[in-house]
């Protein structure tokens, strides 16, 4: 018996809602308990994590709470049903609507339960008795999806209505188990609140929490620690807010990470403190991913490439995606740029907004500004065509005014390519 | 579609699915349902407090979006005849039912048109530009004469070919009808056959072809190029390969890169069924889902053929070109 107290409050201690419980186990030893299982049942109240997850929102006051989460056979069901009927003449002068553990243990007598006989299903119940058994369809013990328990969790009810995406975060177990577990009012609020402090609007909030769910992890001091030390290396509130907001990892990064990273920013591209400071508020994915990419691409500007350190600066203060763009289609970009539209470095330089934009765009309005006759790149000459014209304006606009013809004219060359 | 060289035909299906999905996620959602759940209350106008169990409708976040995910995760597109890399083109893709057909369109082996670039004086390894010189060679003996002669050799043994695989009985006096409209075919599985072969433009070293062909791979076309450099006696190596014709499809209909969405696939759809009558119009109900009409969403059935257009009467013509 000693044993069975045990297995049950390590069960009630344990976090994993997947842990099969054995019901018949259980039930077995319910209606032939002994005094210790009453220690275990008193003892209840003062696990406080107890009480979020038997006030799953499941409206019923299942005499057991035990069996919210694992029901198994049909026998178990019945003794549970008659244990519950037992129960039900205790209980009844309360007819509150929830019922929690600790409310009957005082009526509870075990030794009552061990005098009376198991009642069988076929014998009468009268009325009211009949409307107490409330026999909803059961909550599965284990499932793939958090679509079985949206209804009947309080927590995920709310955090579908503030727009954050289920259906992503049911794919890593560990957290929707967490999620399942707590309680919205004492673990989410907080950080929620920690969160609009920061600056996030309220509509931002789902989708910050989609992406970083592991944030329910957290503690709140550390949370709070590192956005002092982002405030000690003079990042201004709003740029935080923006920071977070674009690269929700950042709060779960701790202080001696995000140290690191922005050393290695100022020691690799050698710019001064502010520009790091703005280069990484305009790009924060660049704290929280991975550095192999980046030192990559440094080492292919400066080898294969060809560019100057300085010049390096002037295009990533610029344009900081450069930094993690793909290495393959940089190189092909370039070449093409490079030696078939034969365009110097330096007016790369000027505008490095062609290693951002697709390869095909490039070629394809190109190929129509040459067959025109207007592919003119020297700023020296006259009809010039400058390159940020050439990538980053739409292709109407592109055609009107640059190639001086029409879209469907446009559409016919570039169907003869 | 409108394939652009540089482009796998597999990116373009997957990027064509993609987009299709996304246009179809983004619309609007049906209400959401609600589920009958029993609670607790007190009765009306009595003394005592009783309880009953009375049925609500709550409505229910079970197939809410944000929980089960995006209504459409993926959708049946086929690719008709396939274009390799580096030529470009009509592309036909079929989607949902439209799939079925797309056999179809297989088995009619109808003829796709080609337009081949060729330039004189170059061997490559492998028949492009890009690959690895082999050789060269000088041109200046080539005529337009010699050019067209060696053409229309090629196109004289094709025909042959043609009948060949036909299996028809030449004596008979359809198939001799049949042999002087230019709609034999062949039956089975054939190697590449020319339908027919013209030169449209002789500019040395450039020169420009146009092919019909049935059963043949962009790459057959490269060999021919260069095999028809060998029987100048000198030697060509292929620079483009672009389709223009792919059965009855055409140029004109086909959807660029920037058309590549929901409603211009729709458009497309919609108007490649025919106005309805033949054999056709029963074939392609075009049920296209409207995007005002939201309730039919889920009934949207891409029933039309493929997504690249072709002129009316698809399977009239299907019909008559099948032996």
């Amino acid at each position: 018996m000693a044993l069975s107290a045990q297995q049950i409050s390590k069960w009630f201690n344990s976090v994993k809602l997947r842990s099969f419980i054995n019901a018949a186990q259980l039930t077995k030893q319910f209606p032939r308990p002994g005094r210790t299982l009453l220690n275990g049942f008193s003892a209840q109240p003062q696990l406080s994590s107890d009480n979020c997850f038997l006030q799953w929102g499941y409206k019923t006051y299942r005499s057991s709470s035990l069996r919210n989460s694992s029901q198994s056979t049909n026998s178990s069901r019945q003794e549970s049903n008659s244990a519950q009927s037992t129960l039900l003449p205790v209980v009844n002068e309360q007819s509150e609507i929830t019922q929690e553990l600790p409310s009957f243990d005082s009526e509870l007598s075990l030794e009552d339960l061990d005098d009376l006989p198991p009642l069988s299903p076929l014998q009468q119940v009268s009325e009211e008795e009949a409307i107490q058994i409330i026999a909803d369809p059961l909550l599965p013990p284990a499932s793939f999806t958090l679509r079985d328990y949206v209804d009947h969790s309080e927590t995920l009810q709310k955090l579908v209505l503030l727009g954050v995406d289920l259906s992503k975060i049911e794919k890593h177990p560990d957290t929707a188990n967490l999620l399942l577990r707590l309680d919205f009012e004492k673990d989410i609020k907080p950080i929620l609140l920690f969160l609009k402090d920061l600056g996030l609007e309220d509509n931002q909030l789902g989708g910050f929490l989609t992406k970083n769910y592991a944030i329910f992890s957290e503690d709140l001091e550390n949370l709070e620690t590192r956005v002092a030390y982002l405030q000690s290396k003079n990042f201004s509130k709003a740029d935080i807010a923006q920071m977070v907001r674009k690269a929700p990892f950042l709060l779960s990064f701790s202080v001696e990470r995000l140290d690191n990273r922005l050393g290695f920013f100022q020691k690799e591209l050698e710019l001064s403190v502010k520009k790091t400071r703005d280069l990484v508020v305009r790009l924060p994915r660049l704290l929280t991913g991975s550095l192999e990419p980046v030192k990559e691409n440094m080492k292919v500007y400066r080898l294969e490439l060809g560019f100057k350190h300085n010049e390096i600066q002037h295009m990533i203060t610029r344009i900081p995606k450069m930094l993690t763009a793909n290495k393959r289609k940089l190189t092909k970009t370039f070449d093409y740029v490079h030696n078939v539209m034969n365009i110097p470095h330096h007016l790369i330089v000027k505008f490095p907004q062609v290693f951002n934009t697709r390869l095909f765009k490039v070629k394809d309005r190109h190929l129509f500004l040459a067959y025109l006759g207007r592919a003119q790149y020297d700023p020296a000459k006259p009809n010039y065509i400058s390159l940020d014209k050439l990538v980053s304006i739409p292709d109407e606009v592109f055609c009107e005014e640059i190639a001086k013809a029409s879209i469907q004219d446009f559409e016919k060359f570039l169907k003869t390519l | 579609m409108y394939k652009p060289p540089g482009l796998k035909w597999l990116h373009l299906r997957d990027t064509v699915e993609m987009r299709l999905l996304k246009g179809l996620n983004a619309w609007k959602p049906p209400a959401p349902k609600q589920r009958i759940c029993f609670l607790l209350c007190p009765v009306e106008g009595s003394e005592k407090k009783e309880l009953t169990l009375t049925a609500t409708s709550v409505p229910t976040l079970t197939d809410h979006p944000l929980v089960c995910g995006p209504a459409f995760t993926s959708l049946k597109i086929g690719v008709g005849h396939q274009l390799d890399v580096q030529s470009s083109g009509v592309f036909v893709l079929g989607v949902g039912h439209g799939c079925k057909l797309l056999t179809d369109l297989y088995d009619a082996h109808l003829t796709k048109d080609y337009t081949v670039r060729g330039l004189l004086g170059k061997a490559m390894d492998n028949f492009q530009e890009d690959g690895r010189l082999v050789e060269k060679t000088t041109y200046d003996h080539v005529t337009r004469e010699k050019l067209e002669q060696i053409l229309s050799v090629i196109q004289g043994s094709h025909q042959k070919a043609l009948v060949m695989y036909s299996n028809l009985d030449l004596q008979s006096q359809e198939a001799y009808e049949m042999a002087v409209r230019g709609v034999i075919r062949p039956m089975d599985k054939s190697p590449m056959l020319f339908s027919g072969i013209r030169c449209l433009h002789f500019s040395p070293p450039e020169f420009l072809l146009e092919v019909q062909c049935m059963q043949e791979t962009q790459q057959q076309l490269r060999k021919l190029v260069h095999e028809i450099g060998l029987e100048l006696k000198t030697t060509a190596v292929c620079l483009q390969v672009w389709r223009t014709r792919d059965g009855l499809f055409m140029l004109d209909d086909a959807l660029l890169r920037t058309q590549w969405d929901l409603h211009s696939i729709q458009a497309a759809i919609q108007a490649a069924a025919p106005p309805g009558g033949s054999r056709a119009g029963e074939k392609h109900e075009a049920t296209v889902g409207h995007p005002a009409a939201p309730q039919s969403w889920l009934a949207f059935r891409l029933q039309g053929l493929g997504v690249c257009l072709g002129a009316g009467e698809l399977c009239g013509a299907l019909k008559g070109q099948l032996q």
